[in-house]
């Protein structure tokens, strides 16, 4: 494998690689680039991928459906609830169960959540990852109070588990409301710092603004989703495409720009964390009572048959699809995670730039590694 | 009343003996007659510099332990954390722990590598950190070397400093480590220009460049309001330029990009690591002070205009503290700018030196003697 | 002309962005107030956990020493990498009757995700999770626990 690498990447003589190894900062989780560079001009990108390949597609054709939540929590970490949802829904639509309001606008309030938190990490890491380290202990001290949100009510800070196939694992938390809403209060009159530090910086101005431009043709064709793809105007929101839960009732905006260079990756972001505000305070007042489970058998199985539903997590378009043949175990899963797509775009946006811009790019295209490999 | 004994008895001082903290030349001469008196001039001399050397070793060390737990405290408030809180009360003694840490480190010899020059690169850079710190006034009196071209002598020493780092980078025997020390070499001869020019602005000002005669022109106010706007631009572009002389704040790109050029230093270990990284505070010590001589007045109290009493109360905190004080504040800007703002990328940081500083400064350059001609200033 | 004056335009904004920057950071030096930091290991005795978080799977038992747990199993068969193992017996009651108890429970908190399917499916709600969250040991034996107590039996009136 190695000699086939070799012949394609190195094309002139003053070409040399270098190894990003699989253990650094920069790179969010385990990934291994090998860079080609020029002097300082990078040339060509390969990612190795599968440090940290664990085999869940694998390991989900053995297990029952409610056990398969507690895997997809550990794929895209910082979209967790939102992974859980996707499975839940795909099992829903098989079963042709119907989900009362309640847990529908619970479901979404928490999915926003979510969103919110991600990109809070994406800020802070990414703020790092230029060398600005104190957006690191701003983002994270924020996000703590997510946390603890999540944490009382679903008893898992990052790796919830909370949605399974007929509902929700617990109602939520009498305190539940009031943290929310103390949250967006706070969160809404902090949210001009992140501005004035990196977003309106000029050392990040010029380190961002158009690098790495990502045009609308290439975003289709490689299939680039989520902000990253938005970004070049690309309108790719499952929310708005789409809608399942309680999407169809809420008013927001689907945020796009033109240029899709990395600094309007990293802006759509910081205003879809504007939006999911939004989302959440048309919902919080309004959660109808109800039962938060829908009694299904104890035993769960799926008709014969392919199931597959969309859903948009932090970082795109996640996709779940099963193949049943009637047991309770599914024949086959698939899990089209979006970082997996949004990778093979990072070579083809690197050409000609300097390696420190390598940096830059690859943190505004978010990756989260073991959604790579799962 | 032990000390007016003592210093009755030797002869030293002929007044209250707290008066020395505000005139140190009264100390000064009279250890200088007590010893020409009882030994040779060879001797006497030979005693003098042992005894200088052995307090600025003690003030270097002392300065560089405080500011290493410094920097780490305010870069912990910054962050909303406490930083260093477990050894010694509040953390005071993090830093020994430190010291002792890295003298247990094993000292690594490098195969091929030239190792004079590779045992030599630290030690050049603190000694041009020793030649810097011996021109610079902390007090009335309290100054080692007082050349008539006090300033030009900081900044041609200030330079070589730029040896120690492109001998570092050279013997370390890796191409990583000789790509990280001519970019940092680049880097620091670029704004050396800069720094240059911003003190030649104070010089037209002050009419001199003998530092005690720039402290002593700033009785009546200081320089950054006297002079008013183009000293102020000349502060600006001195700090700013100082930062990136030290391969600090923004401008780390040569030292921080670890994934490809590892810094000039990453082949050091143990006590010659600790030198480099001492040297880059001490660093930062010796541009905050000599910022804060020629813009901020040096040891000169905080004066307005008539206002007796208040003058009387600034007098009364002893010169010393005002210069430390100064030096402090423009240290904690410097540290400010390294904790708040992304990274520069290489070549941006010459672009900012040579499209944007330089001009600049050539322009206030003109306008400062221009000002002075017209007699314009304060 | 225009040239110029873009070019100080582009410098005072610049340095205006920068100044708004420093600003933010050095509000938050002066304000100690603010620190987020929790002095764990010296707030032990005060640190309190959300009554619903996830730190240890326990079956709690009540002052007579007495638990719900039956010996079905049930949670063995949800648990999804075999972190249950139930060891049941059988018990010969005064009628004649064979009942099945529970003889021991074993929980490897080593294997453990957390996905609360244990708690969840348990008909006689036998199983809880605790808040105790400092599990680290020396001897990776000591992460293989029993949960029932010795000398702990079925509390009454539970099927």
């Amino acid at each position: 494998m190695e000699e086939i690498i070799k012949e394609v990447v190195i094309g002139e003589q003053e070409e040399y690689l270098i190894n990003i190894g699989p253990q650094h900062p920069s790179t969010h989780g385990v990934l291994r680039l090998v860079v080609s560079l020029k002097g300082e001009i990078v040339k060509n990108v390969q990612p190795h991928i599968g440090y940290i390949h664990r085999g869940i597609e694998k390991m989900c054709e053995s297990i029952t459906y409610p056990q398969i939540i507690h895997l997809t929590d550990r794929m895209d970490y910082l979209s967790a609830c939102i992974n859980n949802e996707a499975v839940c829904l795909t099992v829903e639509k098989a079963l042709e169960v119907e989900i009362p309001d309640r847990i529908k606008i619970i479901r979404t309030i928490m999915a926003e959540l979510t969103r919110i938190q991600s990109h809070q990490l994406f800020w802070a890491s990414y703020g790092m990852d230029l060398g600005g380290q104190t957006c690191y202990f701003y983002g994270l001290r924020d996000r703590e109070k997510i946390l603890d949100i999540f944490e009382e009510t679903t008893g898992g800070r990052m790796i919830v588990s909370y949605n399974c196939p007929g509902g929700l694992m617990y109602d939520i938390h009498p305190n539940f409301q009031k943290r929310v809403k103390e949250f967006i209060k706070y969160f809404r009159s902090v949210l001009w710092e992140y501005d004035a530090i990196l977003t309106g910086n000029v050392i990040f101005r010029e380190r961002t603004i158009g690098i790495g431009k990502l045009s609308l043709v290439d975003a289709i064709s490689y299939g680039i989703t989520g902000p990253s793809g938005r970004a070049s105007g690309f309108s790719c929101d499952i929310r708005k495409q789409e809608p399942y839960s309680a999407y169809d009732r809420v008013k927001f905006n689907e945020v796009m720009f033109k240029e899709g260079d990395t600094y309007h990756r990293y802006l759509a972001r910081i205003e879809e964390m504007r939006e999911s505000m939004n989302i959440i305070d048309q919902l919080i007042d309004n959660i109808p009572e109800g039962q938060y489970f829908v009694k299904m058998k104890p035993v769960i199985r799926l008709p014969e048959g392919e199931y597959f539903q969309r859903v948009e997590t932090a970082r795109g378009e996640l996709d779940v699809f099963i193949i049943s043949d009637g047991n309770k175990n599914p024949y086959r899963l698939k899990f089209r995670s979006p970082n997996f797509v949004n990778l093979g775009v990072l070579n083809h946006i690197t050409k000609d730039f300097k390696i420190a811009d390598l940096i830059a790019i690859a943190g505004s295209l978010d990756f989260v590694i073991p959604d790579i490999d799962r | 009343m032990l000390l007016s004994k003592i210093s009755n008895a030797l002869g030293i001082v002929s007044e209250p003996w707290w008066k020395v903290f505000y005139d140190f030349s009264s100390l000064t001469k009279g250890i200088d007659e007590g010893l020409r008196s009882s030994m040779s001039t060879f001797w006497a001399v030979t005693v003098e510099m042992v005894m200088i050397g052995v307090l600025f070793l003690l003030f270097y060390a002392a300065i560089g332990l405080f500011l290493v737990y410094a920097e780490r405290k305010v870069c912990a408030f910054i962050q909303n954390r406490l930083g260093p809180n477990r050894i010694g009360p509040y953390g005071i003694f993090q830093t020994v722990a430190d010291l002792i840490k890295l003298l247990f480190k094993e000292l690594i010899p490098i195969k091929n590598a030239d190792s004079f020059l590779f045992n030599l690169a630290p030690y050049i850079v603190i000694i041009v950190n020793f030649m810097v710190l011996a021109a610079i006034p902390f007090a009335k009196g309290l100054h080692a070397i007082d050349f008539n071209i006090g300033i030009f002598y900081v900044i041609a020493v200030s330079s070589m400093s730029v040896i120690g780092v492109l001998l570092a980078g050279w013997s370390s025997n890796s191409k990583y480590s000789l790509i990280g020390a001519m970019r940092s070499g680049a880097q620091i001869v670029s704004y050396e220009l800069s720094i240059g020019l911003a003190i030649i602005t104070v010089v037209i000002l002050a009419g001199s460049m003998q530092l005690s005669e720039i402290v002593e022109a700033q009785r009546t106010g200081w320089f950054i309001f006297k002079g008013h706007v183009p000293v102020f631009i000349a502060f600006v572009i001195y700090i700013i330029s100082g930062t990136a002389e030290t391969n600090r704040g923004p401008f780390d790109m040569a030292e921080a990009e670890s994934e490809l050029t590892a810094g000039y230093h990453t082949e050091y270990s143990g006590i010659k690591f600790a030198f480099f990284y001492l040297a880059e505070y001490i660093n930062m010590f010796i541009i905050a002070s000599v910022a804060s001589t020629l813009f901020l007045g040096g040891w000169m109290p905080f004066h307005v205009g008539n206002w007796e009493g208040f003058n009387r109360i600034m007098d009364f905190i002893p010169p010393f503290f005002w210069f430390i004080g100064k030096t402090f504040f423009v240290i904690y800007l410097i540290m400010l700018f390294k904790w708040t703002f992304p990274r520069l990328r290489i070549d941006q940081l010459l672009t900012l030196e040579w499209k944007y500083l330089l001009p600049i400064n050539l322009v206030n350059v003109l306008i400062m003697a221009f000002l002075v001609l017209m007699g314009w200033h304060f | 002309m225009n040239s110029i004056i873009q070019y100080f335009k582009e410098i005072l904004q610049g340095v205006g962005s920068l100044l708004k920057g420093m600003q933010v950071t050095n509000r938050y030096f002066f304000s100690p107030g603010k620190i987020v930091t929790q002095k764990y290991p010296n707030n032990r005795k005060d640190l309190v956990m959300f009554e619903r978080f996830k730190g240890e799977v326990v079956m709690p038992h009540n002052e007579n020493n007495e638990h719900k747990c039956t010996g079905c199993g049930i949670c063995e068969i949800n648990c999804p990498n075999g972190t249950i193992e139930v060891i049941s017996k059988t018990l010969v009651t005064e009628d004649g009757k064979k009942k099945r108890i529970i003889d021991k429970h074993i929980y490897r908190l080593g294997m453990c995700t957390f996905c609360a399917l244990c708690v969840k499916t348990c008909p006689s709600d036998a199983l809880a999770f605790s808040q105790e969250f400092e599990h680290a040991v020396f001897n990776r034996a000591l992460l293989i626990k029993t949960l029932n107590k010795p000398g702990s039996q079925l509390m009454k009136g539970v099927e």
